[in-house]
């Protein structure tokens, strides 16, 4: 409700703060250093939703204790016209120069927009898919291959189900969350073909009535193991435990949400990518523009075993692990079908997770029930 | 048999839905019906529901009693609905626009207060076990019934006989249904209002409690997600009577847990669609019952809307 109220402090503040800006830039500002590099952190959601923004929020935390780097954030703007006037005011009122738009829906045309505005800003958006030519060069996107870390949760998974059915609570059929669906069914099938995996979309990104219920109705039908894809999957742990079954966990480590039936999770490890973007400001120089990066390049991680996965499925999991940090590791392999039968990746051909084609991704695998519309 | 089975099992997901999430919607409604009644709108209750959860989780952690948050919720809920009862006696404040300021305060003090309570776990309240001697776990886990949401069926009934047959109850109509009346028996009708618009946030305020403490269980910022908005229209749909306040918080329960359940069972087409069921559900019923030229049956004669 709030975030829908026009009226932001921010907004507010730089009305006023535009208005007199002739004015303010004669008067002594506040002691920043000349070389300092200013930051700006935008989030869709709050900062500690054990999700998402927490992730990126806790990279934050870690730079700002880095000399010569100023962090300014925001959090809670919603994917509207609101996001535009946040980053004008992050540029124009904190001196801006390099912005972390988090979240989907900045993209485009938020930031593309503000980027065509701003040309010696640097954008660098979470989750984006940035194409040369297309898109301006002072905006980019990063972003991590979380799949991998979802198809680890998916052997674990198969080691802990004892009906043989997992399940999946996803915000929105996107590319990036129908990989984290297939690769958690591919893992689980991996182990054990005969795994089927139901997925539940909630339609929004938040929504913790909605994502109760999915838990519930997934357990209902005898699911065991279920995982997600939404901004705070604080209420779906929780009520995986109350229902006494097996969670992984996603996006940051939640294993005190469900010290019982926690198996493991994949967590974002943003710091890697905020650090190397940072040390290229510093130097002068563009961050990059196409920033991707997986488990072996330290851009994801796994949360500890929990104690309900098995010494034989903790081995298993270690292993293709090993594999996947390796590099070159596919979770996408031919041949592959989708749950509607059409041959999606044929025989002979695999997909590594740089591959274009999965961020461009419509389909789910056959063993998911489910549909993307 | 499949199909059967299917059928069986968005039954059961419907009534432990409708269990699981009419409680919210049933205390705001009552709340709401209260306040209605003595002619003044509320539409703070949707702050209050808010600040109500953040209260009731934040007070459940520090003393380790979930009735102490229960309590505590009530009581917040008070004192914001007492404050909206306050400005809207004060001369030409518009009770509408005043509910949206006091919607927007419960929920900024509730984020603002509640930003430590986030990460930590409270004691919630357990349900009681209805289906205790059941074997299948999903019926089990269905009858696992809150005992706040009995507590709200309680207030329904015991708010419908206190509104049709007590003397206080009769004195908050006349003040609701014309303050001309009310003025020519000596009623106190600032007064009057202000205990109504009080007591019904403290209903609001439990029901935030519910929210944080029993289903989904934890204070997050998106917990409402507008819940406190809908109850207040459910009270239009329920024309103004508690009791079928409990029938309409039970529909849009079940109408909430339709679209998660049709996709378990593999029915995945058009999920958006059953998301908008309990929208779908009012505009029908409010269609159907709408007579010409008396269209709001059962509408307190002196709230703003109506006039």
């Amino acid at each position: 409700m709030t975030s829908r109220s026009g009226l932001s402090r921010r907004t507010v503040v730089s009305t006023l703060g535009l208005g007199s800006f002739a004015a303010s830039s004669l008067l002594p500002t506040a002691p920043a250093q000349a070389k300092d590099t200013t930051v700006g952190f935008i989030y869709v959601g709050p900062k500690d939703d054990y999700g998402y923004n927490q992730a990126h929020a806790e990279a934050a935390a870690v730079l700002k204790k880095m000399p010569g780097v100023k962090i300014v954030e925001e959090e809670k703007v919603p994917e509207t016209d609101d996001v535009s006037k946040t980053m004008e005011s992050m540029i124009k009122l904190d001196g801006a120069s390099l912005l972390f738009p988090t979240s989907f829906g900045y993209f485009d045309p938020y930031m593309l927009k503000m980027a065509a505005k701003y040309k010696d800003v640097q954008f660098r958006h979470c989750g984006g898919l940035w194409t040369k030519d297309k898109h301006p060069m002072n905006t980019g996107s990063y972003f991590g291959y979380i799949g991998m870390g979802q198809y680890l949760n998916g052997i674990a998974a198969a080691y802990a189900t004892k009906t043989k059915k997992i399940g999946f609570i996803a915000a929105k059929p996107i590319p990036q969350v129908l990989i984290n669906v297939n690769s958690f069914a591919l893992g689980a099938k991996s182990v054990d073909p005969s795994i089927t995996t139901t997925v539940i979309f909630t339609g929004e990104w938040s929504m913790p009535v909605k994502e109760a219920e999915a838990s519930n109705s997934l357990a209902d039908q005898g699911i065991d193991v279920i995982t997600c894809h939404v901004d705070g999957p604080k209420v779906i742990m929780e009520t995986a435990e109350r229902r006494g079954i097996f969670a992984c966990g996603y996006h940051a480590d939640q294993h005190k949400l469900a010290p019982k039936g926690y198996l493991t999770g994949a967590e974002w490890n943003w710091i890697t990518v905020y650090k190397q973007f940072i040390a290229d400001a510093q130097a002068g120089k563009a961050p990059g523009n196409f920033v991707r990066g997986g488990l072996a390049e330290g851009f994801v991680k796994m949360s500890a075993y929990g104690p309900g996965l098995s010494a034989a499925g903790r081995k298993n999991v270690d292993a293709v692990k090993a594999e996947i940090m390796k590099g070159g590791f596919s979770v996408f392999k031919g041949p592959l079908k989708d749950n509607k039968g059409n041959m999606v990746v044929p025989a002979g051909k695999a997909l590594p997770e740089t591959a274009v084609e999965l961020e461009s991704l419509s389909y789910l695998v056959e063993g998911v029930k489910g549909s993307t519309s | 048999m499949p199909a059967l089975d299917s059928i069986a099992t968005i039954a059961v997901a419907m009534l432990a839905g409708s269990l699981r999430v009419s409680t919210p919607f049933l205390f705001v409604s009552l709340g709401e019906c209260l306040t209605e009644k003595s002619g003044r709108i509320n539409l703070g209750n949707e702050g209050v529901l808010v600040l109500g959860a953040m209260v009731a989780y934040a007070v459940s952690f520090e003393t380790g009693n979930p009735w102490v948050g229960v309590l505590a919720a009530a009581f917040a809920g008070m004192l914001l609905g007492g404050l909206h009862g306050v400005m809207c006696s004060l001369a030409r404040v518009n009770d509408v626009a005043m509910g949206i300021a006091i919607m927007l305060a419960g929920t900024g003090i509730a984020f603002y207060f509640g930003k430590p309570y986030v990460q930590p776990s409270a004691p919630l309240l357990p349900g009681i076990p209805f289906g205790f001697w059941l074997e299948s776990d999903r019926f089990r886990n269905a009858l696992l019934v809150s005992p706040l949401f009995l507590l709200g069926v309680a207030a329904a009934f015991g708010l419908h006989w206190f509104l049709r047959t007590t003397r206080a109850g009769l004195r908050i109509r006349i003040v609701g249904d014309s303050q001309d009346a009310a003025l020519a028996l000596g009623l106190p009708i600032d007064r009057t209002r202000l205990l109504a618009t009080a007591c019904g946030s403290a209903l609001a305020g439990i029901g935030g409690a519910f929210l944080s403490l029993c289903y989904p269980g934890s204070w997050n910022e998106g917990l409402s997600s507008g819940q406190g908005l809908m109850a207040v229209a459910l009270v239009v749909f329920a024309r103004w009577n508690p009791i079928n306040c409990v029938y309409a918080s039970l529909l849009f329960g079940a109408a909430g847990a339709l679209g998660p359940s049709l996709q378990t069972v593999g029915f995945t087409w058009g999920y958006y669609l059953f998301y908008a069921a309990p929208y779908a559900v009012t505009l029908i019923v409010l269609i159907a019952t709408s007579h010409g030229g008396r269209s709001l049956r059962g509408m307190p004669g002196q709230l703003s809307i109506g006039r």
